[in-house]
C-alpha cells in the first residue's frame, strides 16, 4: 500500500504541476491579448496588430498544452485519489461540473473563433471572442480554486455517514479562503504572463531586432508587471494572516517556528530540522515573523510543537515559501527599476535586458512554489479535518501506477523542452521578418516610445 | 420537483448525451488525424486546417461524459477508471500527443513539421484505439481472459475504422479535387470494416451478456435491437451506391456521407445504451446504485439546464462562421 500512496502522490503533483505551468500563462495572456486587440481597434496603428500576432501564436501553444495536461487531470481523481470523490465527491463534483459547463466549452468554442476566424468574422465579433476567452479561463479558475480552497477551509457541509454533503452552497465556494487564493493566483498568472512578454520581448532585442513590436510589448508588460507585484505583495500578506487565522500549523512551518513563541523571528534562512525538532544556521530578524503576521512586536504565534502529528512536513514548505516570496522580491525590484529607466531615458541597459531573459520564467517558478506551499502545507490532510491524504489513495497494483507515472513524466519533459525551445525559435525568426519598417509613422492618437537605431536601446 | 429517482435517470441520459457527442465530433477529428498521408505534405496542411477551429471543443466532450460520470455516478466511475486504469493512461498520452502535436507543427523548423506529423497520426490512432479497447472491455463487463481481450482487441479495431469513417465523410463535406476523391475511397474502405464490426457486436454482446440477452428478447425492446443491424445494412448500402457516384456536380450531396455516418453511430449507441440501461458497469451496479447525493445533483442540473442551450447556441454560431471547404491553411 505504502508504495501505490507514493507513486499516486508523485503522479499527481507531477500532473497537476505540469498543468498548471500553462493556465498561468493563458489567463493572463488572454487579457493581455485582448488588451493588444482593444488598442489596435482604438488606434489602427499596425503595431498593436503585430503584437497582438505574435503573441496569439504563442497563446494558442499555451493553450494546447494547457487543455491537453488538463484531460489528464480530470480523470486523476478517480483513477488514483477514489476516497477523495467518496468522501467529499458531493461536493467536488458539482464545482468541476460547473467548471467544465461554464468555462471549458465557452473557451474552447470561442479560441476557435479567436485564432482562425479573423478573416472571417466582423473584427467586432473577432474582439469579443477574444474576450469570451480572457473570461471563461478566468472563470475556470474560479471553479478550480473555489474547489481547491474549499479543501483547505471547508465550510457549508455536514458529514452524514462519512460522506460530506452539501447544505449551503454559498458557503462552500466563498469559503474563508477563497477570496484570497483567487487574487492571489490571478495576480500570480498576471505576473507569469507579464515576465514571460517582457522576457521573450527582451530576446528579441537582444538579437537586434529594431522593430516597434518587441520594444511596445516590452515596456507594456514590465509596467503591468510594476503595478501588480505590490498588489501581490499585500494580497500574499492578507492571504498568510487568513491562513494563520484557519491553518496555523501551515504558518507555523512556513515560518520554521517550533515552540510556540511571543515576538517570534522572521528566518530569512535556516535548515529546518524534524528530528531534533529544531533550526540550524539561521539568520533572522528580531521580531518580524510577529510584526507582519499580527500586527504586534509581541505577537504569539504558535510553533509546530502543538500541532504534533497533525503538521506537514517543514523543509519543503518552509524553503518553498522563501523561494516565493523571494522572486516576489526580485520582481517587484526588476519591475520597478525598469520603469523608472523606461520613463526617463526611454531605454533599458543591456544587462537588464539580459536579467530580464533570464527571468523570463520565474512566473513558473514562483507560481509552482507557492502552490506547493498551500498543498504540502496541507498535509496529512487531504481536506483538512476532514479526510487525510492516505485515506484517499486507490488500491491499483503500484506496477501499473509506476507505468502510468513513468510514461507522463517521459511525455512531460520533452513537451517542456519542446515548448520553451518554441518559444525561442519562433522569437528568433521574428527577429527576421522584414515586415515591419523601423519609420513606420505613427498617429498622434497613440504616443509610441520613439525609436532608437542601436540594438540594445529602448 | 423532481424525484430522487428520475435524477439518476436524467444524469445517466445526459451522460449518454456527452458521450455520443463525444464519439461523433472526436471521432471525425482522431478520424482525420489517422487518415494524414504522410506523402503529401500540402493535403495534411488541408485536412488539419478543416479541423483546426473545432478539436478543442470536441474534446471538451469527453472532459463533459467523464465529469458527469465523475459527478453523478462517482461509485462507477471509481471502478471503471480502475479496471480501465492502463488502456486510460494510454489514451490520455495519445490525446496528448495530438494535442500538442497540432499546434508545434506550425511552429517548429520547416524539418520537423513531418515529425509532429507523425506524432499527430500516432498519437490520433493510439486515442481511438484505446478508446475502443475501453468500449470492449466495458461490454464485457471487465472479465478476464483470450476471449475478453480478443475482443477488445477486435473493439479496438472497429473503432479505429468508425473513425476514419467519420473522418473521411467529414474531409468529402470540407474538401475539393485530389483529396476529396481520396476521402471517398476512404469511407468506403473504412466502411466495409465498420459493418463486420458491428456485425460482430451484435453477436458477442449477448453471448457474454445474459441480462443483455434478456433484453434484446424482450418485447418492445426486442424491435428496436433488431432494426439495428437492419438499419446499418442500409445506410451501408445506400451509402456505398452515394459514395460510388461521388462527387457529384456543383459538389451536391457532399454533406450526405458525414450525415449518414452521423445516423449509423447514433443507432449503434442507442443499441448499446438500451442494452445496458440501467446498468452503469455492466452486471454489478445500477445508477440508482451508484448516484451521488441528490441535493449535489440538483444543484448540477438547475446550472446545467441554463448552460447547456447556450453551449449548443455557440456551438452552432461557431461552425457557421467556419462553413464551407477549408481555404488555404491561414494560422491567425
Ligand atoms: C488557476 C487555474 C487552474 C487550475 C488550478 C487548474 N486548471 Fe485546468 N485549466 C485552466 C485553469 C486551471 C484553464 C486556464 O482554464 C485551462 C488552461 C488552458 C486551457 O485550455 O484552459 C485549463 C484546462 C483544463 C482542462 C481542459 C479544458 C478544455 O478542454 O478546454 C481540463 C479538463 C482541466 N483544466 C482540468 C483541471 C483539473 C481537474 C484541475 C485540478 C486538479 C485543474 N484543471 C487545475
Ligand atoms: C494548480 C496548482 C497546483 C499545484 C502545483 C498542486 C500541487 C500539489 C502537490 C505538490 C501535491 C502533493 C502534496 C504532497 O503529497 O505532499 C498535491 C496534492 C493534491 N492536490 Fe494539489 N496542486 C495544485 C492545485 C490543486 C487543485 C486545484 C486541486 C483540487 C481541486 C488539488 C487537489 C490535490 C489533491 C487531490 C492532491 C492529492 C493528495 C496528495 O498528493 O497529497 N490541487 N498538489
Ligand atoms: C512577495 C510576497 C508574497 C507573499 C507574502 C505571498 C504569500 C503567500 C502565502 C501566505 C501563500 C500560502 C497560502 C496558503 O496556502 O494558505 C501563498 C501561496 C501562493 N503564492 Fe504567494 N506570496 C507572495 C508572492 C508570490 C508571487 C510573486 C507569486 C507568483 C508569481 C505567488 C504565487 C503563489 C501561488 C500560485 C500560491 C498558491 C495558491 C494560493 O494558495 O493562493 N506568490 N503566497
Amino acid at each position: 500500500m505504502a508504495d501505490v500512496f507514493l507513486l499516486s502522490r508523485l503522479q499527481f503533483a507531477a500532473n497537476i504541476s505540469f498543468h498548471i505551468l500553462f493556465p498561468t500563462i493563458t489567463i493572463a495572456l488572454a487579457w493581455l491579448l485582448f488588451y493588444f486587440k482593444l488598442r489596435f481597434n482604438l488606434s489602427g496603428h499596425p503595431v498593436w496588430m503585430r503584437i497582438y500576432r505574435f503573441w496569439v501564436k504563442v497563446f494558442a501553444l499555451t493553450f494546447a498544452l494547457g487543455v491537453v495536461s488538463g484531460i489528464t487531470m480530470s480523470f486523476q481523481f478517480g483513477t488514483n485519489w477514489p476516497g477523495f470523490m467518496e468522501t467529499v465527491g458531493n461536493i467536488a463534483g458539482p464545482l468541476l461540473g460547473y467548471e467544465v459547463l461554464t468555462a471549458f466549452f465557452l473557451e474552447a468554442t470561442f479560441l476557435g473563433i479567436m485564432l482562425f476566424g479573423i478573416n472571417k468574422v466582423k473584427p467586432w465579433i473577432h474582439t469579443t471572442a477574444t474576450l469570451l476567452v480572457a473570461l471563461s479561463t478566468t472563470l475556470s479558475a474560479f471553479w478550480i480554486l473555489a474547489l481547491n480552497s474549499w479543501m483547505q477551509t471547508p465550510t457549508g457541509f455536514e458529514m452524514i455517514d462519512g460522506v460530506a454533503h452539501a447544505k449551503d452552497w454559498s458557503a462552500i465556494i466563498f469559503n474563508p479562503s477563497f477570496p484570497y487564493r483567487l487574487s492571489h493566483m490571478l495576480l500570480a498568472s498576471g505576473l507569469t504572463a507579464c515576465f514571460l512578454v517582457a522576457g521573450i520581448s527582451a530576446y528579441r532585442l537582444k538579437r537586434g531586432d529594431d522593430k516597434k513590436a518587441p520594444r511596445i510589448a516590452l515596456k507594456t508588460a514590465l509596467l503591468i508587471a510594476a503595478i501588480l507585484t505590490p498588489m501581490q505583495v499585500f494580497v500574499g500578506d492578507l492571504h498568510g494572516l487568513n491562513t494563520l487565522e484557519h491553518q496555523p500549523q501551515k504558518i507555523a512551518a512556513m515560518e520554521g517556528v517550533w515552540e510556540t513563541e511571543k515576538g517570534a523571528p522572521l528566518l530569512l534562512f535556516a535548515v529546518p530540522d524534524e528530528e531534533q525538532r529544531t533550526n540550524h544556521f539561521e539568520i533572522a530578524i528580531p521580531k518580524l515573523a510577529s510584526i507582519i503576521l499580527t500586527h504586534d512586536p509581541e505577537g504569539e504565534i504558535k510553533g509546530l510543537n502543538e500541532f504534533k502529528g497533525e503538521h506537514p512536513p517543514v523543509a519543503p514548505v518552509f524553503y518553498a515559501f522563501r523561494i516565493m516570496v523571494g522572486l516576489g522580491m526580485l520582481m517587484l525590484a526588476v519591475s520597478w527599476l525598469g520603469s523608472a529607466l523606461l520613463f526617463k531615458h526611454d531605454r533599458l541597459p543591456r544587462w537588464l535586458l539580459s536579467l530580464l531573459v533570464g527571468m523570463s520564467f520565474s512566473g513558473w517558478l514562483a507560481t509552482l512554489a507557492g502552490w506547493y506551499v498551500t498543498e504540502i502545507g496541507r498535509q496529512p490532510y487531504l481536506v483538512s479535518g476532514v479526510l487525510k491524504t492516505a485515506d484517499a489513495v486507490t488500491d491499483i497494483a503500484p506496477d501499473n501506477v509506476l507505468f502510468s507515472l513513468i510514461l507522463y513524466l517521459t511525455v512531460y519533459s520533452a513537451l517542456l523542452v519542446a515548448y520553451v525551445r518554441t518559444l525561442f525559435l519562433m522569437a528568433r525568426r521574428s527577429v527576421e521578418i522584414e515586415e515591419i519598417q523601423p519609420e513606420e509613422h505613427t498617429r498622434p492618437r497613440c504616443p509610441l516610445p520613439s525609436v532608437q537605431t542601436e540594438g540594445a536601446n529602448l | 420537483m423532481i424525484a430522487d429517482n428520475d435524477l439518476a435517470t436524467i444524469f445517466a441520459a445526459l451522460m449518454a448525451f456527452s458521450v455520443l457527442m463525444y464519439a461523433i465530433l472526436d471521432g471525425y477529428d482522431l478520424g482525420v488525424g489517422m487518415l494524414l498521408p504522410m506523402g503529401n505534405e500540402n493535403h495534411r496542411d488541408q485536412m488539419i486546417a478543416s479541423i483546426g477551429p473545432f478539436w478543442d471543443a470536441n474534446e471538451t466532450w469527453l472532459v463533459l461524459a467523464v465529469g458527469l460520470l465523475l459527478i453523478a455516478f462517482p461509485a462507477a466511475h471509481n471502478i471503471i477508471l480502475k479496471e480501465l486504469y492502463l488502456p486510460t493512461a494510454i489514451m490520455l498520452v495519445g490525446l496528448i500527443l495530438r494535442g500538442v502535436a497540432f499546434d508545434f507543427r506550425a511552429k517548429v523548423a520547416q524539418g520537423r513539421k513531418r515529425t509532429w506529423d507523425y506524432l499527430f497520426k500516432i498519437g490520433s490512432f493510439t486515442a481511438a484505439a484505446s478508446q475502443g479497447f475501453m468500449l470492449g472491455a466495458y461490454v464485457v463487463g471487465f472479465q478476464e481472459g483470450w476471449f475478453a481481450t480478443l475482443f477488445s482487441l477486435l473493439s479496438a479495431l472497429g473503432v479505429t475504422m468508425a473513425y476514419s469513417l467519420i473522418g473521411a465523410a467529414w474531409l468529402i463535406m470540407k474538401s475539393e479535387d485530389q483529396l476529396q476523391l481520396k476521402a471517398v475511397r476512404w469511407s468506403r474502405n473504412a466502411g466495409r470494416f465498420c459493418l463486420v464490426g458491428i456485425i460482430a457486436v451484435c453477436i458477442a454482446n449477448p453471448l457474454v451478456n445474459s441480462f443483455v440477452l434478456e433484453r434484446w428478447t424482450q418485447l418492445p425492446w426486442a424491435f428496436f435491437i433488431a432494426s439495428i443491424p437492419a438499419v446499418c445494412f442500409m445506410l451501408f448500402v445506400i451509402g456505398d451506391q452515394v459514395l460510388k457516384r461521388l462527387p457529384l456536380q456543383d459538389d451536391a450531396g457532399c454533406w450526405l456521407p458525414f450525415v449518414m455516418t452521423l445516423i449509423l453511430f447514433t443507432f449503434c449507441f442507442a443499441g448499446l445504451a438500451i442494452s445496458f440501461y440501467p446498468y452503469v458497469v455492466p452486471g454489478e451496479l445500477t445508477i440508482w446504485q451508484a448516484a451521488s447525493a441528490p441535493e449535489s445533483l440538483r444543484f448540477m442540473l438547475y446550472g446545467a439546464l441554463v448552460v447547456i442551450p447556450c453551449i449548443f447556441a455557440y456551438t452552432v454560431f461557431a461552425y457557421r462562421v467556419f462553413w464551407g471547404k477549408v481555404a488555404e491553411l491561414r494560422y491567425y
